[in-house]
């Protein structure tokens, strides 16, 4: 794998910084293999007097593959930048390619195209619609996705498959329990086969043992070549990830390591 | 997203909550229903007097003697030095031959009581009149046969009973050929009146018709008559049996009508034109009953958008859902737009249904005839209040960022 891999910014960029004060936005130009390029993302909610900046300007690379955990304390805004991340806000300022295309340019119809087949994200609470079935809640982005009715029932339920639900496909989500409910949750999210699948606390309504089924299903998903981002403010969540950033008051923090691209965890938790 | 999909969610978003959608459909159906039976009702009693207006016959005229209360023209001077409408004028109009009256029926009038073995007193009015009487008017004989001519000439103590006062002197069995007391002098009643709908305040099933001349010689004596009916040739004729019938009266009454201080003798009534009043005035009757309907609609119409714009916010949180999985915003206001339209239009069938089952039914003594217009009308109107109010704050959500409509709630 290239260099592109360790440092955040792009490799034929003029300005290399990585961390806090990352103000300026580096050129535009693609890295090779790159999933997500944030160029200067800033944040701003309210206006004037009132106005809080959530980020204040975050430059990060994401290449293909890669497994990355976003840490950091309440407030510190990992939420708002995975908003961003999965096209569900749109940033104040800044550049945000995603596979190479700028998505701040896109109309709410491609954006929706973007969020539907780019984009597998799962809630930390959830969020499966309460009356379907979670063979229904698997389908349903492949139903905006235009995928017809029986490939959609295929893939759904290779997918509940590969979270080990093949036999709950019928339950509602209040008959599954929260570990369950959070595998839909998964399955949905990767059903469409997505670029980048962008987990927001997944585990943080969950008990112990669901926690680890989930982190289980997210790193058998990296052995696949899956490329993940979860955020989470728990380290044992954070050790799963092959690579950790901090992100603290609206600043990148620390940029880490924790083992080489494409290389899986060797010890740990059960998959 | 097909329609078929669209079809299914919005199936689904109807049985989720089965007590808000019963609710829903319950206010359009009532306000549907409503307005369309309220409306029925106005229309089926003015149908009622209309057909009393065809029943009466539209070829008659009625002159009435005096200057009338209000009807026809006339002046208000007091002299009442003119001619008095008596029999004798009756006859010799009948005698005139003019080209548009085909009948002359003299009426006098007066209340008294009459009584049977059977039954006590009751207090009545009796028709002095003449044959022609049955033929002209809406009174026609029923059992038994009319007075005759001769009956007339001879003044013949018989008489014909309307068919409420038959059953009220002979409780068990036929009055025909029984003899009733009228004010003390003893009649033969011959005939029966057929069962007539009652025009107003007096039964007209209570009524005691004799021979005009027996009943001026033994209660109003022979000077003024009450009324006359004209019968026209048709009923294109009315108003040119009136102009000569009017020509031949001021004649024989030496009445001037140009002259401003004399009083009219007489008042020629249009009948149609007194019941055309009253058609006019059941008209309101079916304005009013609109307007009573209009509101039991629009507070449907507040349930539903109330129990709407309810939804909808509580499903802002689902829309949020949706986008972030990629649902455009036609894709959900498709679905938000089935879905009010089917519960709307669901409701609004039923109350269609109901309307059209209840107005199988007498109200209050009216038919209620259902107008071809409020069906469509009460229908369209809830469809639209309901569809715009599930789908105006849907298409609020819609047009959110998905993360501003999932942090709702």
């Amino acid at each position: 794998m290239s260099a592109t891999t360790v440092v955040s910014t792009g490799s034929t960029g003029g300005s290399s910084s990585t961390s806090a004060g990352g103000a300026t936005a580096a050129p535009l130009e693609h890295v090779a293999d790159a999933v997500l390029e944030l160029r200067g993302i800033r944040q701003t909610y309210g206006t004037g007097e009132a106005a809080v900046e959530a980020l204040r300007g975050i430059d990060l690379v994401v290449t293909r593959g890669d497994y990355l955990a976003i840490m950091g304390p309440s407030g510190s805004g990992k939420s708002t930048l995975m908003n961003l991340l999965g096209c569900l806000d749109i940033a104040s300022e800044g550049q945000y390619l995603l596979g190479g295309v700028d998505v701040s340019s896109l109309d709410d119809r491609q954006l929706a195209k973007v969020r539907n087949q780019q984009i597998g994200f799962v809630f930390q609470s959830f969020n499966l619609i309460p009356r379907m079935t979670a063979l229904a809640n698997v389908e349903l982005p492949l139903v905006y996705g235009g995928v017809k009715s029986a490939e959609r029932k295929r893939l759904a339920l290779e997918a509940l498959d590969l979270v080990g639900l093949a036999d709950r496909v019928d339950h509602r989500p209040q008959a599954l329990s929260g570990g369950q409910q959070q595998r839909v949750a998964i399955a949905r999210a990767l059903v469409t086969s997505p670029t980048i699948v962008l987990a927001d606390e997944p585990t943080g309504n969950l008990d112990s043992q669901s926690t680890d089924d989930v982190l289980g299903i997210l790193d058998s998903l990296t052995k696949v070549g899956r490329t993940i981002v979860v955020i989470t403010h728990e380290n044992t969540v954070g050790a799963h990830a092959a690579r950790v950033i901090s992100i603290r008051d609206g600043h990148l923090v620390s940029d880490r390591r924790n083992r080489p691209l494409g290389a899986t965890r060797g010890n740990g938790a059960a998959v | 997203m097909t329609v078929i999909e669209t079809l299914r969610s919005a199936f689904r978003g109807i049985t989720a909550n089965k007590l808000r959608s019963s609710l829903t459909l319950l206010g359009v159906m009532i306000g549907v229903a409503a307005v369309i039976l309220l409306l029925a009702v106005g229309n089926g009693s003015s149908q009622q007097i209309n057909n009393l207006i065809t029943q009466l016959g539209t070829n008659t005229l009625t002159v009435r003697a005096g200057s009338g209360f209000g009807f026809g023209g006339g002046t208000t001077a007091t002299d009442t030095s003119t001619k008095k409408l008596t029999l004798d004028v009756a006859n010799r109009l009948a005698d005139a031959g003019l080209g548009h009256v085909d009948a002359v029926v003299p009426q006098v009038t007066t209340s008294l009581t009459v009584s049977s073995t059977n039954a006590n007193e009751t207090s009545v009015s009796l028709v002095g009149t003449t044959p022609n009487y049955f033929t002209v008017t809406t009174a026609k004989i029923g059992t038994g046969e009319s007075f005759t001519q001769a009956d007339v000439a001879d003044a013949a103590k018989v008489v014909i009973i309307g068919s409420t006062l038959a059953t009220e002197l002979f409780p068990t069995g036929s009055a025909l050929g029984k003899s009733i007391s009228v004010d003390g002098t003893p009649f033969t009643v011959v005939g029966i009146l057929a069962t007539q709908s009652s025009t107003g305040v007096s039964d007209a099933n209570s009524v005691v018709v004799a021979p005009i001349s027996r009943v001026q010689r033994s209660y109003t004596g022979f000077g003024a008559i009450s009324t006359m009916t004209v019968e026209a040739t048709s009923s294109a004729d009315v108003a040119a049996a009136q102009g000569e019938v009017e020509v031949v009266l001021n004649q024989l009454l030496k009445y001037n009508p140009s002259d401003t201080t004399a009083t009219a003798p007489y008042t020629v009534t249009d009948q149609t034109a007194l019941l055309q009043t009253a058609a006019s005035s059941a008209q309101s009757f079916t304005v009013l009953l609109g307007a009573v309907a209009a509101i039991s609609l629009l507070v449907g119409g507040i349930g539903v958008t109330n129990v709407m714009l309810v939804t909808v916010t509580e499903r802002t949180r689902e829309i949020g859902i949706r986008k972030a999985l990629g649902a455009t915003r036609p894709a959900i206001l498709g679905q938000f737009l089935v879905e009010a339209a089917t519960l709307t239009l669901l409701g609004g069938v039923l109350g269609v249904v109901v309307a059209l089952f209840g107005a199988q039914f007498e109200i209050n003594g009216t038919q209620p005839v259902v107008l071809g217009y409020s069906v469509p009308l009460a229908l369209g109107v809830s469809v639209a209040i309901g569809v715009f109010f599930g789908v105006y704050p849907a298409a609020r959500a819609a047009a959110m960022r998905p993360i501003q409509a999932l942090r709702s709630i």
